[in-house]
């Protein structure tokens, strides 16, 4: 059985890292992994993704169209963007998050409103996840990343696994309890 | 234990684990991490080159000097590297040399996207496609024994999909490879008309070995399945063909030039239908046919774009039954540059004073994109120097008064210089605008020649880039702040009417690594914006004008570079006091 994850954001968010820790704690679990990412121009505040497939034994790097079993949306629109890529009866975990991209922000387009209620609607396993709140609360917006990681590795049963120290290993030695804390709001969201 | 690595690092464990000891690269995306990686390794030597023709030129002189070589870049860069490259191929090597051509399917991050595996046929050179990121490290190490054996330089082939894929990879330990003797061998790398013909020879013999050596090479192998479906691929294809079609019986070739043409009609014969799926050109598919072998191929497939197991399911099985669609109506998110990114001004400026821009290839391109649309031309590294000198030509000298060309720093030691001494020596008289962020931004900041730092951040001699411009006879340089408008659209105004060339080195550092970085913060004095969203024309995230508001708004993207309240005609953009 093969597992298919797509993390999608806008550059800046941090999703790569996230992609990387759980990478490395899929690779920890004895499973094949390959993880997708693309650098380049996109990372220049546009919509980012990167794609996580593991199992017994795994082929393509990337995720077919509607083949998702879990889309992790670091952001609202990036959710819906991306939505396409999720499986029926897939989950998708929400930011609750607004980044608004230039033409939005310039009113050339609208910020759509009820995102949340509109997948809710047509999504079965939708979990909203106020990252940036708790991150926030927590003290550093930026670990919002890392509570949605805590969110991911619940929602795919993961608890099993000590990450603790894969975190410590992949986050600045300063940063390392701000980060241990979001991951552990992001697990009991 | 095995490791999570993308293609890149893997290539550079592989050239490592094969005792190399010169690396050198010029950065271009998806290319980039392989030499960054390398240089992290103690003992070796690895450089960034001012270009990909240098880096090869640099390359074969350590691979004549006895040393494992490592060359990367992106597939274009093959292009500025070619020279080199195709005469190399014919003196042969003492180290092994491995050059990796990055290509770049789909385009994620590059100008075209030209298929590099015709570059092996061309220069008669091997290819090597590796499938994930154990065989990028694995085939590396073998690359260099090839080399070595035949007498080659060998051409690792990648593309992004790999170069940015982490799967896994078994470390092993590095060869101890002494370096080989220096011995003069004129016959061999004097590459005059009587020596290169005898080359000549050699490398027809060689490439007759090579084929004769790809029929039994662990780089080619059969995956016998069900008959009925035959599939030759290579590369990441390789995967999407497992995925997607796992009943299929498959030659797998890790050698893409030559071909074994003997196991390919083997396996010919013994399938009932036979496809070649290829990403780009059909270079395996046409010599195939050439050989008289019938098979399929781009006749199923596009020669556009990147392949994925969907495409292949598509093209084998008819459409899924779609999944979630897009409902509603979405914003957009196009790249931008960075908000506080010092191009804005210059791009800015360029749109409003309505010249005729030659662009070229960085960050800065994005100064294409609206609302700042200021670049009408960009065609590869460097082009925008030559560009503009042929507009000129073409035009008029009365056309030079709106000419302006725009290169970046990075890219103006990379391919600028030579076609500036063009414009001196052709006596053009436009005007050409150096963007000076004191890095390589667009691939995640290199150094370069003219930031005074190694590819290991160490100090060397820094390049003066306005001492080169006086030094080839550009009578005219200035450096202003491209985030001061006024002094810009002045400089720009007095050098065009000049009938003589100039240069504008606009000088800021990018702001991701401007070590100096403002703590200035703005707001709009809603009392005084008339909401003529003049502001907007900047093109940038810090400030917005969103739908029901009457006024603008500084936002938390604001990096406080000053550029929007110059451009308020009411002063309604101010500083925060204190």
């Amino acid at each position: 059985m093969i597992k298919n994850v797509l993390l999608v954001g806008v550059g800046g968010q941090g999703t790569i890292l996230t992609s990387k820790i759980l990478s490395s704690g899929l690779v920890k679990l004895g499973y094949d992994v390959k993880m997708s990412e693309i650098h380049g121009m996109a990372q220049r505040g546009g919509s980012v993704t990167t794609q996580i497939r593991y199992g017994d034994k795994v082929y393509s790097p990337s995720i077919c169209t509607g083949e998702a079993d879990l889309v992790a949306a670091f952001e609202k629109v990036e959710a819906v963007r991306w939505l396409p890529q999720l499986k029926k009866g897939g989950t998708l975990i929400i930011n609750d998050y607004e980044i608004y991209s230039l033409p939005v922000l310039i009113g050339k387009e609208n910020y759509p409103d009820g995102i949340l209620e509109d997948l809710q609607d047509r999504i079965k396993e939708v979990k909203v996840v106020d990252a940036a709140g708790i991150a926030e609360r927590i003290g550093n917006i930026k670990t919002q990343n890392i509570v949605l990681l805590g969110a991911l590795v619940k929602a795919l049963g993961l608890e099993k696994l000590e990450w603790t120290e894969l975190i410590k290993e992949n986050v600045p030695a300063k940063l390392q309890g701000i980060n241990l804390k979001a991951f552990q709001a992001g697990l009991g969201c | 234990m095995k490791r999570l690595m993308i293609g890149n690092e893997a290539i550079a464990r592989g050239a490592y684990e094969a005792g190399a000891t010169v690396a050198t690269a010029y950065p271009g995306t998806p290319s980039t991490e392989i030499v960054s990686n390398f240089a992290r390794n103690e003992g070796v030597y690895a450089e960034w080159s001012p270009n990909e023709k240098v880096a090869v030129e640099v390359a074969a002189g350590a691979s004549i000097g006895g040393a494992r070589t490592l060359v990367a870049m992106k597939h274009v860069g093959v292009n500025v590297a070619a020279d080199p490259l195709y005469t190399f191929a014919y003196t042969g090597v003492t180290g092994g040399l491995v050059i990796v051509s990055a290509d770049d399917p789909g385009m994620h991050s590059s100008q075209n996207e030209q298929d590099n595996r015709g570059y092996g046929r061309f220069a008669k050179i091997p290819v090597i496609e590796p499938s994930d990121s154990q065989e990028a490290k694995d085939f590396t190490k073998l690359a260099f024994d090839l080399s070595e054996q035949f007498d080659t330089p060998v051409m690792l082939r990648i593309t992004t999909r790999l170069a940015h894929s982490q799967t896994l990879v078994e470390e092993g330990e590095r060869l101890a490879i002494p370096l080989k003797e220096y011995k003069k061998d004129a016959p061999k790398y004097v590459m005059l008309p009587a020596f290169a013909r005898s080359r000549h020879i050699e490398v027809e013999k060689r490439m007759q070995a090579l084929a004769e050596y790809a029929e039994t090479s662990e780089l080619n192998r059969i995956e016998w399945n069900d008959p009925d479906l035959g599939i030759i691929t290579s590369g990441v294809v390789y995967q999407y063909v497992k995925e997607a079609l796992p009943e299929a019986s498959v030659l797998k070739l890790g050698m893409t030039n030559p071909l074994p043409m003997g196991l390919i009609k083997e396996f010919a014969s013994k399938v009932k239908r036979l496809v070649v799926i290829e990403e780009l050109e059909p270079v395996i598919e046409e010599q195939i046919k050439a050989h008289g072998i019938s098979c399929e191929g781009k006749e199923l497939f596009t020669l556009l774009g990147e392949y994925s197991p969907e495409l292949l399911e598509t093209v084998f099985k008819g459409k899924k039954p779609g999944s979630y669609g897009l409902e509603s109506q979405i914003p957009p998110r196009p790249p931008l540059l960075c908000p506080g990114c010092p191009h804005r001004g210059v791009f800015y400026t360029l749109n409003k004073m309505k010249l005729i821009v030659t662009g070229d290839i960085g960050c800065y391109t994005l100064g294409a994109l609206s609302p700042l649309e200021g670049m009408d031309t960009c065609i590869c590294m460097g082009s925008s120097i030559g560009a503009s000198i042929g507009l000129e030509k073409a035009r008029g000298e009365k056309f030079a008064k709106r000419l302006v060309a725009v290169i970046g720093d990075s890219t103006f030691v990379h391919s600028g210089i030579t076609p500036l001494i063009d414009m001196v020596y052709n006596q053009g008289t436009s005007t050409v605008i150096i963007l000076d962020n004191d890095t390589t931004a667009m691939t995640g900041h290199q150094d370069h020649p003219a930031t005074g730092l190694t590819i290991t951040k160490a100090p060397t001699k820094k390049l003066d880039i306005e001492a080169l411009v006086k030094a080839v006879g550009i009578p005219n340089v200035r450096i202003v702040d491209p985030l001061n408008l006024p002094q810009l659209k002045e400089a720009l105004e007095e050098e065009l009417k000049r009938r003589e060339p100039s240069v504008i080195i606009a000088k800021r550092p990018c702001v991701l690594i401007n070590k100096q970085k403002t703590t200035d913060k703005y707001y709009v004095d809603s009392e005084l914006c008339k909401g003529c969203k003049l502001c907007l024309k900047v093109g940038c995230t810090g400030v917005s004008f969103m739908d029901q508001e009457k006024v603008a708004v500084m936002n938390d993207n604001c990096a406080g570079c000053g550029l929007c309240p110059q451009v308020c005609t009411f002063d309604a953009i101010k500083r925060v006091e204190g």
